[in-house]
């Protein structure tokens, strides 16, 4: 898959919370973005020395190919996402994209779980768009500190199934909302998916492995997918920085990832 | 427009703007931006001997315009290298170049020995100077008479020009340069990593795995800078530059403090195409400063 160096306008930059936004983005030359993969991601350049060197790495949210936009679903954690937080429509941004390798696809009648926690949410929802679009049938499983931080369910609701937790115990009305953590939901206990595909806080991710591993091994989804967002610098694959330390050795996050399977990983 | 091509030690260049060891891969990874043959050439990540699976996670911290990297060499080791790496390589109409490590003198000998055989390799860079390997690396290019013997002892294994790189963790960058023109050396680059350390106050923890780590980009080009002019004023052979190139207008910078070539290292992550833009900028300079040769402006540092 070809990576690119652009430009991207900025269409809209929608505040969803006092921590969460919504970038929309276009290529600023008009011409068409090049193909992405539900879990891959792009690297943005913020510039902002001397705080801010380095691009940020953030997940692909939607891909809306009719309008030729990419959304980044943002959740501000330092310097670098606080800039970004700041953009207007008008602004630019340059991205390298589309990068690492995304989740593994099903195949038609399958049922798929995709659970995601916090701003991890945010690659779920072009991947249950895709998975929806190949005929299979989406489960999200979404995870918050409160009902508020649950952005855009409406998006989600309309692809699948949309399970939810909160940590304090807030309701979405119209939805089975459980208390607790992801893993304390008691649909994701029974575990009856061809698949699953997880995005979200290390602890939470490897709850979830935990919780896969526990169940007999006729019941086990074939696959369960995990993606990590370890610190990297280039996105490529050549500096080295973002390993993680599989059973085959040190693994790029950035170009071998970030989707792992949980086989793959030393959890 | 200009006579970009430049020469090291015998080996030509159709322009002196290389890429940094360790910030490039092997090339192909950045072929989706930019033309890989409009390179002056690059070099290939740091090589040992050996395999090595590098130090633990986590292996970067971001710093005031710039970075510290911890990965310690991680590599699949010279005969992959040969097998697996070269064959793809081979047909590239631009330099590649391999940067040789190494934990004792025996292993660099090897090495080298094993590299003298692949015909389209036209000199290799010997790194006495990586910071972040327990054994070997820095250790043998911060003494004079290390740097010396294990260059010397590569000198009578490896046929072709040898570029020493060079760490400016050292009290006297000049003399480690002496020492390895003095052993056989054809060529230094320099500077590698600023020897550095990142603290997070909240966890008051290191950032990085092995506590310390190598400085790398923007933050670092004033020392890099004085380190060229310093080793300039010191030897014969000519030096590459690099520390924290970014654009056009810090590699003119280096080649006024008589760099003959350059290295783009850490910029390739912030801009995988940015090679081609230094390439273009430097031959604005030359035609805006009235120059025909690319070797005009090397050492043209006006002092007085």
């Amino acid at each position: 898959m070809k990576k690119s160096i652009k430009d991207f306008s900025v269409v809209d930059n929608v505040r969803l919370t006092d921590r969460l936004f919504l970038l929309k983005l276009t290529p600023a030359d008009k011409t068409p973005m090049v193909e992405c993969r539900p879990g891959q991601f792009v690297e943005v350049r913020i510039d902002d020395e001397p705080k801010v060197f380095l691009r940020r790495p953030i997940s692909i949210h939607r891909i809306l190919k009719e309008r030729n936009e990419m959304w980044l679903l943002v959740q501000k954690a330092g310097n670098g996402t606080e800039k970004l937080s700041l953009l207007r429509a008008g602004n630019r941004l340059n991205i390298v994209y589309p990068l690492g390798n995304g989740y593994t696809l099903g195949a038609p009648q399958q049922h798929y779980l995709l659970i995601g926690g916090g701003v991890g949410i945010a690659p779920l929802l072009e991947t249950g768009a895709v998975l929806k679009e190949m005929g299979v049938r989406v489960t999200f499983l979404l995870g918050g500190r409160s009902a508020k931080d649950l952005v855009e369910i409406d998006a989600y609701k309309a692809i699948g199934e949309a399970l939810v937790t909160t940590e304090d115990g807030s309701v979405l009305e119209g939805l089975d909302c459980q208390k607790g953590f992801v893993t304390n939901h008691t649909r994701l206990q029974e575990g009856v998916f061809d698949a699953i595909r997880v995005c979200g806080p290390g602890p939470m991710m490897k709850a979830v492995a935990r919780t896969v591993a526990g169940w007999k091994q006729n019941e086990q989804p074939r696959f369960c997918e995990v993606s990590l967002e370890n610190r990297m610098a280039c996105g490529l694959g050549v500096c080295l920085c973002c390993v993680e330390d599989t059973k085959d050795g040190h693994k790029c996050v950035c170009s071998e990832g970030p989707v792992f399977d949980i086989k793959e990983l030393k959890w | 427009m200009a006579n970009l091509e430049t020469n090291i030690a015998g080996v030509s260049f159709k322009n002196p703007v290389l890429t940094a060891s360790g910030t490039f891969g092997y090339g192909v990874e950045f072929a989706d931006f930019i033309d890989l043959n409009r390179l002056g050439g690059f070099i290939v990540k740091g090589t040992t001997l050996h395999p090595r699976q590098g130090n633990a996670y986590p292996r970067l911290a971001e710093t005031p315009s710039g970075m510290i990297n911890a990965v310690g060499l991680q590599n699949k080791g010279v005969q992959y290298f040969i097998d697996h790496i070269y064959p793809n390589l081979k047909d590239f109409d631009t330099n590649v170049i391999v940067n040789l490590s190494g934990s004792c003198v025996e292993d660099y000998v090897t090495g080298a020995e094993m590299l003298n055989e692949l015909d389209k390799i036209p000199c290799i860079e010997l790194n006495i100077s990586c910071p972040n390997v327990k054994a070997g690396g820095m250790g043998f290019g911060t003494q004079p008479a290390m740097a010396a013997e294990v260059v010397s002892k590569v000198r009578e294994a490896y046929r072709k020009p040898i570029i020493v790189k060079l760490t400016p963790n050292v009290t006297s960058i000049a003399e480690i340069a002496k020492a390895v023109e003095g052993a056989g050396a054809d060529s230094v680059s320099l500077i590698n990593t600023v020897l550095a350390m990142a603290v997070d106050a909240e966890r008051q923890r290191p950032v990085v795995s092995t506590i310390t780590g190598g400085l790398s980009g923007a933050a670092v080009k004033p020392i890099a800078l004085r380190c060229v002019w310093q080793v300039y004023n010191a030897v014969k052979i000519p030096i590459v530059g690099l520390g924290g190139i970014m654009n056009a207008t810090d590699a003119i910078e280096f080649m006024l403090c008589g760099a003959r070539a350059i290295e783009v290292g850490t910029a390739n992550f912030i801009d995988p195409s940015v090679t081609m833009q230094i390439i273009d900028g430097i031959d604005d300079y030359l035609e805006r400063h009235g120059c025909k040769n690319v070797s005009e402006i090397v050492g043209a540092l006006k002092i007085s």
